[in-house]
């Protein structure tokens, strides 16, 4: 570990002016320590806003808003999040361990790093930690690599839950700037994919600071979280399914389908939703909805799997939704 | 006083069965596990000394000459002390009982990862900043054989073995089996990584560590060091599990040895857990061909079984896959073949059961497959297939309640209501049930202690043994509590630390009846010198309660010792017992499995072992042994993968978010049931070896669990989801 400064931001507009001049921001730290400890990334300065008034989950007109530093333990606990939101909470407790959840908080989980092994190991070449150096994945062993969105410089996955969750409950986040102004951002526009730039994750500038997600009011319909892993727990997903499906007369009325372990991103795509709009279930809905996901679809090896498995996942989400769903 | 025996023969007496203490068996708790829930068991790394430096290990990032760039640069950032590239580095651990110095150097890097210098800096953080910083040049070596694939094989003479004609046997088989497996290498992954603290007293070295067998230790860190053994105190009162990787001296212990004799301070070096992985003892994958022949009457005419491993160019262990293969089971005619791939990849050992874990794992499967293709339940293949003597050898066994644990694994676990492969489902969740045989060689080491009876009447265990998680602070308590007759709060056991009388160590199972053994033989020299105080032959008297009771009188201790302390040194060597007869543990696993038919998941829903290991000497601390065997068991058959890299050999995935050990929710309802057995031959506490024997095969019976639920037979472990949906 490198050593480095340590500021602890008083206000929101002062972690944001820190962050602007090339502070890095920690909260939970679970992910960033851990980076820093290998010297993955070797900031000089860290601004700690564990201190500042982010948390709470209050019902707002816009839904329900999530303040940034809301642990994921807490989170995955609260009422409101249980009865209207049960794929967050399903998707959060999937996640990590109970220690990891206690410290991890919903900014940061956002903005968590890839667990490639090769990103961890600064004796290979990664692109995303060393840009131009090369991806040591490609070619190496990638069983828990992309599918989907990768390209030729990068094939690592957003290893988050919770981020698929909110994806498919269709989350805005709502960020500081550097000058003090605030905006919001759907969730699904905040990441970007790595293209011949791996090291540029989301549209975030220096400086930006995220205060809170908010969920928009509850869609009230049928909500599945299933994450599909090497083992039982403690450890990421080699696929999960986010789904919101709700019928109404037979037909599907609502859709929203998010996935982990696919994609350099949490995944979603708004086609797979619309094709499924005022269709009747059956098999063969599912199976062209799965074709449509998997068009792309590209194994590199020891990922190949992903392919079936994430179509046979995503079927059987998909029924069971509707089972669910039915009155 | 010390009292030998070299056990040349069967010791029938059973005489802790006849101690009135009646402590012996019993579950009692570990003397020093309120120490270590509560945090104050200190362990290596963690003592506080004086004037303490910390070094940390610069790895090697490729394979090849090793040419030092910027060792100033290094020294010139804050905190730094030294950049040490002494030669007598190690490349990798001892391996176990080596009793001399592994290969040392740092001119040439034969993995990636090995160690070759250490930063020495005033802070932890500083010096892993230093080792991360170093700028280590290596002129690497494109032709470095990482895949033992394509690797030189070697194929020693004294490790294949023929009988009969396995060909014919084959030829003219009713039914036959030709079956090849693959197990990945695996890593013993202890929770507490390697740690060791260096101080030097002129020329005297005091070593904390943690380490398993600190006899062959301290000889092996002298050797390394260049120094004599009498130099050297190792303490290890602590380990905070070991599963191989630290039977030998390992790279942290010699750089702080040397490190601190440079700086005259006290030094601290731990690995980090990437450290862990790359520079301590892997167990080599294996590729097994396993034949078997059956004839109509469902017995076995031939077994063969051919093993691949592999292990750097110069280390001798390679993992001894078929070592219970060998007597296992009937059949006249039989080949055992063995072959040794010399790759640069991290150094092979042992780790959990080296053989029998991954060897006896693959045999249970080919028999599993056997039964199938043969239309014979599996139990009863088995059991038909029991030889009445070792097969190779002739020689008879010394106990074994092999087809008992069978019969009452089959019994208890409802074998009986097994079906057909791929017919029972629970929604989406195909069920299954299988078993496995359990065995593994049993040993006897030499081994010393000393036990003291003091003039309170208090007795005091001391040897250089080690707990690394095992139990043996209770076990050796209870031995000395029931040769002695006092309550189990009036013994105390110190072990870990080169100063008291040398030990066997902890490995290869026989640390409990070996040094077992050493305390029973001082107490029993104990008991003939209270005896000669009381005047009366010792089989007359009975302790019991701090008390002697003979001729119909009763006398405490205290009263007898009147004031003089009394001691005696246990001394046990192996003997004519070891040869005479075929000695080892048997046992069968029984599991029950649900795969998911939409995502190929496998959940253990329960298992259970049965046990035949001679005397049961604490049935809590062997029942926990079990418990964690089956556990790993379950990690094996499912999870656990130490990954190559395909291009350079190293290990992918080096830390225990990605090296897939089972987690609580992986394991399940597992229930361990002992038979009663007292095996003459093995040692006079009639005791055999337990820390491995619960994971010799368990991995099979969850895969042959698989096979039952889906029809789908996974030959390359791990079986992860992605090969059995491929079949689904």
């Amino acid at each position: 570990m490198r050593p480095f400064d340590y500021l602890r931001a008083a206000s929101p507009d002062d972690a944001s002016a820190a962050a602007a001049q090339g502070a890095t921001i920690i909260a939970g730290g679970t992910n960033l320590l851990d980076l820093m400890k290998h010297e993955v990334v070797a900031p000089d300065t860290l601004v700690d806003i564990t201190r500042l008034d982010l948390g709470g989950i209050e019902q707002t007109d816009q839904g329900l808003r999530i303040g940034a530093l809301v642990t994921n333990s807490d989170l995955a606990a609260d009422r409101t999040v249980r009865r209207d939101y049960p794929v967050l909470a399903r998707a959060l407790l999937a996640g990590a361990s109970g220690q990891l959840r206690n410290k991890a908080t919903t900014g940061g989980n956002l903005l968590q790093r890839t667990r490639c092994y090769y990103f961890y190991d600064t004796s290979t070449p990664c692109n995303k930690r060393d840009p131009g150096s090369g991806c040591a994945a490609i070619g190496g062993f990638n069983r828990i690599h992309a599918i989907l969105g990768a390209s030729n410089h990068c094939i690592a996955t957003h290893p988050s839950d919770m981020a698929v969750a909110m994806l498919a409950l269709r989350a805005l986040i709502e960020i500081t700037g550097a000058g003090g102004d605030t905006r919001t951002l759907p969730l699904d526009d905040l990441y970007v994919l790595p293209g011949d730039r791996p090291d540029r994750e989301t549209v975030l500038n220096p400086g930006d600071l995220i205060t809170a997600v908010i969920l928009p009011p509850p869609a009230g319909a049928t909500q599945i979280y299933r994450k599909v892993r090497d083992r039982a727990s403690y450890a990421f997903a080699l696929v999960s399914v986010a789904c919101v499906l709700d019928l109404q007369d037979g037909k599907i009325a609502q859709a929203s389908l998010a996935f982990g372990g696919l994609a350099p991103r949490p995944w979603s795509a708004k086609a797979l939703n619309d094709m499924m709009l005022g269709e009747t279930p059956s098999d063969a809905l599912f199976e062209r909805v799965a074709d449509h996901l998997l068009a792309k679809a590209k194994g590199q090896g020891s990922n190949d799997f992903k392919i079936p498995l994430a179509r046979r996942t995503l079927i059987a989400v998909l029924h069971e939704a509707v089972e669910r769903a039915q009155p | 006083m010390t009292a030998h025996l070299k056990m040349d023969k069967p010791d029938h007496r059973h005489r802790l069965d006849h101690m009135a203490q009646g402590v012996i068996g019993q579950p009692l708790d570990r003397p020093e596990g309120p120490l270590k829930v509560t945090g104050t068991a200190t362990y290596a790394h963690e003592w506080q000394v004086a004037g303490m430096c910390h070094g940390v290990l610069a790895r090697a990032s490729g394979i090849g000459p090793v040419i030092r760039s910027d060792a100033e640069v290094v020294l010139a950032m804050p905190g730094v002390l030294a950049v040490i590239t002494d030669e007598r580095l190690l490349r990798n651990p001892a391996q176990g009982t080596a009793d001399a110095a592994p290969v040392q150097g740092t001119d040439i890097a034969a993995y990636v990862g090995q160690p070759v210098a250490l930063v020495v800096a005033e802070t932890f953080e500083q010096a892993r900043h230093g080792a991360q910083r170093l700028g280590l040049i290596i002129d690497v070596d494109d032709m470095a054989v990482t895949d033992p694939e394509t690797a030189v094989l070697e194929t020693p003479k004294g490790k294949q073995h023929s009988q009969g004609n396995l060909a014919a046997a084959m030829a003219n088989a009713a039914h036959s089996v030709d079956v090849t497996y693959r197990t990945p290498a695996h890593s013993s992954a202890a929770m507490e990584p390697h740690a060791a603290i260096a101080m030097w007293d002129g020329d005297m070295l005091t070593l904390r560590g943690s380490y398993q067998m600190l006899k062959y230790n301290r000889n092996e860190l002298a050797d390394s060091l260049g120094v004599s053994p009498e130099n050297v105190r190792i303490l290890s009162p602590y380990v905070g599990g070991g599963f191989g990787a630290k039977l030998g001296i390992a790279p942290e212990a010699v750089a702080a040895a040397i490190a601190a004799q440079k700086l005259g301070r006290p030094v601290a070096v731990a690995l980090t857990r990437q450290q862990v992985f790359e520079t301590t003892m892997r167990r080599s994958e294996t590729r097994q061909r396993v034949r078997l022949s059956l004839d109509e009457g469902g017995q076995l005419t031939g077994i063969g079984h051919d093993a691949w491993v592999s292990n750097l160019p110069d280390e001798s262990f390679s993992e001894p896959v078929t070592q219970a293969t060998r007597f296992l089971y009937a059949g006249d005619n039989r080949e055992i073949g063995h072959h040794i791939a010399r790759v640069h990849r991290t150094c092979a050992g042992s780790v959990r059961a080296p053989g029998e874990a991954v060897g006896v794992t693959v045999l249970e499967n080919a028999m599993d497959e056997l039964a199938h293709v043969a239309g014979i339940d599996p139990v009863e293949l088995r059991k038909r297939n029991i030889p009445d003597r070792d097969p190779e050898t002739g020689k008879p066994f010394s106990s074994r309640r092999f087809a008992e644990a069978l019969d009452r694994g089959a019994e208890r676990f409802g074998w009986s209501e097994r079906r057909a492969p791929g017919t029972r489902r629970e929604g989406e969740w195909l069920i299954g049930i299988g078993m496995a045989s359990a065995a593994r060689v049993n040993a006897l080491m030499e081994s010393k202690a000393r036990v003291t009876l003091n003039p309170d009447g208090r007795a005091v265990v001391e040897t250089d043994m080690t707990d690394i998680g095992t139990g043996t602070y209770a076990i050796l308590t209870q031995i000395a509590a029931e040769m002695l007759g006092l309550p189990v709060n009036q013994v105390s056991t110190s072990l870990g630390d080169t100063d008291f009388p040398s030990a066997a160590g902890s490995g290869g199972s026989w640390g409990a009846a070996s040094s077992g053994t050493s305390v029973f033989l001082a107490c029993e020299n104990l008991r003939s010198q209270l005896a000669q105080r009381l005047d009366c032959a010792e089989a007359d008297m009975t302790l019991k309660d701090g008390q002697a009771v003979f001729d119909n009188r009763v006398q405490s201790l205290s009263d007898i010792l009147d004031g003089d302390s009394l001691t005696a040194e246990g001394h046990i060597e192996p003997g004519a017992t070891s040869e005479a007869v075929r000695q080892a543990t048997f046992g069968a696993y029984f599991a029950e499995v649900a795969v998911s038919a939409v995502t190929g998941e496998t959940r253990v829903r329960r298992m259970l072992g049965v046990f035949s290991a001679g005397r049961i000497l604490n049935a809590k601390t062997a029942r926990s042994q079990f418990l964690g065997g089956m556990t790993f068991g379950v990690g094996m058959a499912l999870t656990e993968e130490l990954v190559h890299d395909p291009r350079d050999g190293h290990i992918v995935n080096h830390d225990l978010a990605e090296y897939h050990l089972a987690v609580n929710a992986d394991v399940p309802q597992i229930e361990v049931e002992f038979l009663e057995e007292r095996d003459d031959w093995a040692s006079p506490l009639q005791a055999k070896g337990v820390g491995e024997l619960g994971i010799c095969g368990a991995a099979a019976a969850i895969t042959n669990a698989i096979f039952n639920a889906t029809n789908v037979r996974v030959r390359d472990y791990p079986a992860t989801l992605d090969k059995i949906i491929a079949h689904l």
